[in-house]
Parts: C-alpha cells; structure tokens; sequence
C-alpha cells in the first residue's frame, strides 16, 4: 500500500500530515511503515522523524564524454541531441552537461564510437532508521543542479519496501515533473490543502495530476476555519472524500515550528490518523 | 573576416538585440566592404539550449567575432571553443553602429560569460 | 537602468506571493514607487494573480518539448525502442488484440528522440506538445505576465523563463524601472530560471525548522548562481527561538535581514479578498512592517542604478 501525500500549493502541512501519520502507524502495524521523503530540492522530514541515517548512495546521470583522438567533427551527435547539450564548434565537440538529459542517444548513434558515458553526480540518497523504527529514506539533490526527477527516480528503486510494508511518499509542493514522479505508482494520494483561494486553485491542479496518473484521491483540509467552504464545495462536485479536518490553532502552528510532529502537540491525533489510514485503504482498494 | 551581430529585424539598419542564444537575427557582415546578409537565429525558438545552437550557427559560418549585448555561459564556452572573439554592444543602437564601434575598436571584447547559468533555457523535466 | 526582483524561500508557503503582491501596491502607490513589471514564476501554481485580480489581456499556448508517437501500424514489435530509452518510457504491448505495437508513456517521455532516431522501421516520430498557457494581463498595480503549465507536465524552468523574458521587454521597452518576480518554491531548475539575471533576491524566510533549513539551501543556490541576497523574516514570532537561528545564521555568513513580519492573520484575510494586505488594511503591524521592508528594497534597487551610473 502506498500512499503520496501531496498538494500543489506548498506549505500546507504536507510534511506534517505525512510524518504523523507514519508515527501513528508505526505503533500498531508490523513492519513499521517505510517513509521516502521526495522533496529532494528542499527536504524536511528528518527534522521531525530524526532517523539516524547509515547508508549513502550518490545518484549519477550519465553524460557523454568525446574522445577528440576519434571524433571525425561529424555533427551527428550535435543532430540528434534535442536539448542541444552538445555542439560541434569548429574542431572541438563540446558538451553541456547542464543541459544534458543523459538520454544515451549521441553516444548510441555516433558513427565513429566515440563517445562513452560517463556519471555526473547531481545528489545523494540517505537511508536510516527512526527512534520509532520507521525506516527512512530521502533524496538529496546537489545545490544548483536543475533536476530532481532522476534523484526521485533513484530512490524509489533504492528504498524498496518489504512485503506487506506500508509505504509513505512524501511529496514536494507544486504539480510538474517531480510531484508526478513522487505519486507515480502510489495506490493513494493523500493531498493536503488549506481553506483559501490559493489553496482551492492549486488543489485543483493536485486532482488532475492524480487523475492524470488514475489514482484514487483524497483531502485533508489543514488549518480549516470554518468560515471558508469552498474547498469543501470543490471536493463535493468533484466527488473526493474530505478525510481529515485539522483546525488552525497557533499552538499546532508554534509547535511545528520547534520541530514536533502533529502527534506530539496532540497525541490524540493519532488514532484519528489510523482510522483515516483504515478509510485510505478501504477506497485505494 | 566575416563577424556577425544579433538584431531584432533582418537589416544592417534594424536595432540590435542584445540576447544571443535568443536573438531574433544574425547579420552577418565583412566590416570592411559592409555587404551583409541576414539570417533567422535558430536558437531564438528552441525548447532547450539555445546559447549552444545559436553559437553553432555562428561557427558554421566562420565568423571571426560575435557582437551582441549578453553572451550566457553555454554560448561563451561554444564560441570561446570555435576561436569566435565575443564583443558586448554597450549602448549602440543599431548594427550599422556597431560595426563601426567595431571597426574603430571601440566595443569592449569580453572574456567571461556576461550573464548567469541558467536565464537561459532548459533542462528539461523539473 | 531596469532592476529585476526575485521573491524566493526554498520552502513553500511562507508568504511569497503575499509579498510579491504587496510590492507592487508600494511599487505603484506607495511613496517609494517605481515603475515595475510583475511576473508570476510559479507555473505550476500560479497565485499572484488571485490576489492582484488582473484583466487578461493576451493568452498565448506555450509549447513545451515534444513526445514521441509510434505508429501502430508501422511497429513490427521489436522491442529496440524500450531498450534505448532511459526513461521507462515505452509501454509494451499488453496484448495480442490486432496489432503486436508498442506505445509511448507521454508523462514519462522526456523527448529526447532515442527511440525514433533507433527505430529500424522508422515507426516513431515527435510531436510538439501544447503544455500550457502564459498571459499578459493588467492589474491595477501594472502589467502582469503569468502562466500555468498543464499538470503533470514538464519544462516548467522554460516556462518561467519566458515569463520572466517577457516581463523584462516589456519593461525595457516601455521604461519601467524594475521586474518584480514572485518565484517558486524549491532550488531546482523553476527557481534556477526564475532568479537568474536578478540584481536582486529577496527571501521569504519562515522560522520554523523546516523554513530554516530550506531557507540555508536557496541561499546556497542564489550564492551559487551568485544573486545578491537579503532576507525577511515571516511569520517571525511563531518561534522566536527559529528567527534566533535565523539571524544568527545570517550573520555569520554577512546576509543582511532587512525585516521581521509577525504572524498577522489580516495578511490570509486581505488575500482571501483579491488585495495585497497594506491596500487592504495599512495599519496593521503586518503591513506597517512589508512597508518598512519595501522601503529598504526600493532603497537597494535605486541604489544599484546609482551604482552602475557612477560605473559607466
């Protein structure tokens, strides 16, 4: 079972829900829950989980290196690359490795072999276990380097749940490329929002991603104040189940800015995070 | 000696542009007997790497200098490789200007990338 | 000479956009005004525009890259597609219904062309993909350039890119002293386009112990793209123990902080009604202290021309 906890708009609580909701279900299922952090840009949930993290793995995207020795000056490398990553320029072939997808195509259709690819590293993944015995896993992507799919990409094969673990995407804020890598395979998206305009229309966005990837979904309204509806006017018409309402209350605010989990601040919470976890999987399946 | 400059129009006459990846024009020009001949960027519309496209074009025409207002990393590393000297605009209007700047010596050659990664285009999924 | 404003945080919701949209009330109305463009960078989240309420003047597709397309038809079933691409994008076929074909995954398909330059039968070929839309609009505070990518799909950095390039011709053309940028969350590629070209960045810092820590790694990007940096400090006495940290954190490394903002719900009110907070209540402390803080950016940014007019 794997269920993304996403959003759209960022800082609404996605982080929070997610973490409490691995500790609740780390006190009653065996094995604990496994929980990936894919926010690789800007990763947050070791603050709150705190594993202590043992095993490292850099990820690498291969680019081309050219041996001049060979390189004819073709140009068919330069043809078929579609990012323009590299460029034949009078007798020097020249890569960009920025600009590089590490698509193997120049080095798979260069007529004199000359290329061969080469691993750039553009990020790190951690693994480790958490007081709880939740075990962790993150990305993180090196600073200044554009991508973050390939790093997601590279965790999700390198954290691999045992059998019958419960899994736990946390998802990074917006709705592109690197939110669809953390929900692409998830049997549920968890998405979080919050009673406003800004919440509502990137909520939206969050659904169609989901649908997109045809997986079953579902809101937990976070800060709720009951004066504004339209989320829950969205989620009706759109037919999405309201799971989980949190109150916006300045202590959860001041209590998650120290670091605690919604668990700690309100223990009670817990429990409700197993019997949303019950309804998760009753819908998912 | 050829040397090509970046224009918003397809003339001697029209204002320069002062991207390169991204300029809408080459004019390219003996600054000497001032014949030109004006050219589409294809760099101006590509999805991604438009600096290093753009500065292939100006190879294959075996320019000797560039002049245009901002050459990004990627364009200054591919031009620098095919030997083409890189010349700023300072506050030229026009590319008829600024060949004569050019010819009386008075545009500054630079020697870095003007501008920062990235203001340029892209890498792709993100 | 036109200035260009990047609004970042590193973490999401700390209060960009708010600030973005407060900037071009005081950038338009206040007494330290300046002529200013605005741009909406956050294309998958577009929210400025809630706030600033604008008329949509032009709507444009955008293009992103293209995808493959395998002809049915033309696919004997080989399979070398699946073996070049790098993207697990080639579905096989799932069943022998009519014909043995292979097809592509459009959402994993990154375009790179492996499998149609590859294909022995010449079977597949690109096709360009309307990902999105940016527009033009006005808003009473002046022009705004937005846009919304499709969900799901990629070249958000291209796209924000081309908001920001639009922005700045505009403002080129027409004399505006600054572009103001409210930017995406993360350090990645969106944020990458977004503040490069800035004379300045300001970020939107949240003291809690994941807007520190996200706040450490966008100001890592910005040095690293070498974007001068001043911090703010929202929501600042949610956890004074956090904007401890913060100013500390600043401090040893230079960076100066150019404001504190408590934690006001007036700011969520005037956003829920279409207007940046200090037009919709002025007095209160959130907006007595946005005021404070575009004072010292306008400030910079009239210094940074000076600057450069002393230099020419």
């Amino acid at each position: 079972m794997i269920i993304a906890v996403a959003s759209g708009k960022g800082g609404t609580g996605k982080t929070t829900v997610a973490t409490s909701l691995a500790l609740s279900l780390a006190a009653e299922l065996t094995p604990e829950p496994l929980f990936l952090d894919c926010d690789v840009e800007a990763p947050n949930a070791h603050l709150f989980l705190q594993p202590a993290f043992d095993q490292r793995q850099e990820v690498s995207i291969l680019i081309p290196s050219v041996d001049e020795a060979i390189c004819t000056h073709c140009g068919k490398c330069a043809e078929v690359c579609q990012y323009h990553a590299i460029a034949v320029l009078g007798t020097k072939t020249l890569v960009f490795p920025q600009l590089c997808h590490g698509c193997g195509s120049c080095t798979a259709l260069c007529p004199e072999w000359a290329i061969s690819e080469i691993p750039k590293v553009i990020g790190v993944l951690e693994r480790g276990v958490t007081p709880e015995g939740i075990p962790f896993g993150r990305g993180l992507m090196n600073i200044g380097e554009p991508m973050a799919v390939p790093i997601i990409r590279q965790l999700k094969k390198w954290a691999v749940p045992r059998p019958q673990q419960v899994v736990i995407m946390d998802a990074p804020p917006g709705t592109s490329c690197p939110v669809v890598e953390s929900m692409r395979g998830a049997d549920f998206v968890l998405l979080v929002t919050e009673p406003t305009p800004f919440g509502l229309h990137d909520l939206r966005l969050a659904v169609q991603v989901a649908h997109d990837l045809d997986v079953p979904v579902g809101v937990i309204i976070n800060r709720d104040c009951s004066d504004d509806a339209r989320v829950d006017v969205f989620c009706v018409d759109a037919d999405i189940p309201i799971l989980m309402r949190v109150p916006f209350e300045r202590s959860i605010a001041e209590g998650i800015a120290r670091g605690q989990t919604l668990i700690e601040i309100h223990p009670e919470y817990a429990e409700r995070l197993r019997v949303m976890f019950a309804e998760i999987v009753e819908r998912a399946l | 000696m050829k040397i090509i400059l970046t224009t918003t129009s397809p003339s001697i006459d029209s204002d320069v542009d002062s991207r390169f990846g991204r300029g809408a024009y080459f004019i390219v020009v003996d600054p000497d007997t001032l014949d030109w001949q004006a050219h589409p960027n294809p760099g101006m519309s590509a999805p991604g790497g438009a600096g290093t496209l753009a500065a292939q074009f100006v190879g294959n025409q075996k320019a000797e200098a560039a002049l245009s207002g901002d050459f990004g990393p990627h364009a200054f590393a591919a031009l620098q490789a095919a030997a083409v000297s890189m010349y700023v605009y300072g506050d030229c209007r026009t590319a008829r200007e600024a060949v004569e700047r050019f010819k009386a010596g008075s545009l500054e050659r630079v020697g870095v990338a003007t501008r920062g990664e990235c203001e340029g285009e892209h890498h792709g999924p993100a | 000479m036109m200035k260009q404003l990047v609004i970042l945080s590193g973490k999401g919701g700390t209060g960009k956009t708010s600030v973005a949209a407060v900037f071009a009330h005081l950038a338009h109305d206040g007494p330290q005004s300046l002529r200013a463009v605005l741009a909406d960078a956050d294309v998958d989240a577009a929210n400025l525009e809630l706030v600033l309420e604008p008329d949509q003047t032009e709507s444009h597709d955008f293009v992103g890259g293209s995808v493959a397309v395998i002809d049915a038809q033309l696919c004997q079933g080989c399979g070398i597609c699946e073996q070049v691409c790098h993207f697990d994008a080639v579905l096989a076929p799932s069943s022998r219904e009519e014909h043995y074909a292979y097809s592509i995954d459009t959402i994993a398909c990154e375009g790179c062309a492996a499998c149609v330059y590859q294909c022995l039968e010449e079977a597949v070929h690109m096709e360009a993909q309307v990902v999105g839309q940016w527009y033009r609009s006005e808003s009473r505070y002046g022009p705004l350039f937005h846009a919304e990518l499709r969900p799901a799909q990629e070249n958000s950095g291209k796209l924000v890119t081309l908001v920001k390039q639009q922005a700045r011709l505009l403002a080129l053309d027409e004399g505006y002293q600054a572009v103001i940028v409210d930017g995406p969350p993360g350090i990645g590629c969106p944020v990458i386009s977004a503040a490069s070209g800035a004379d300045l960045a300001l970020i939107v810092a949240e003291p809690t112990a994941a807007g520190i820590h996200d706040m450490e790694r966008v100001l890592q990007t910005t040095a690293h793209f070498r974007v001068p940096a001043l911090v703010c400090i929202n929501k600042a006495d949610i956890y004074p123990g956090g904007a401890a940290q913060i100013e500390a954190y600043c401090r040893e490394r230079g960076i100066e902080i150019v404001g504190h903002i408590p934690f006001d719900m007036s700011v969520t009110d005037a956003m829920v009604h279409g207007e940046p907070v200090t037009a919709w209540r002025p007095e209160t402390s959130a907006s007595r202290a946005l005021t404070d803080i575009w004072q010292v950016i306008a400030d910079r940014l009239n210094g940074l021309e000076k600057k450069d007019e002393q230099n020419e």
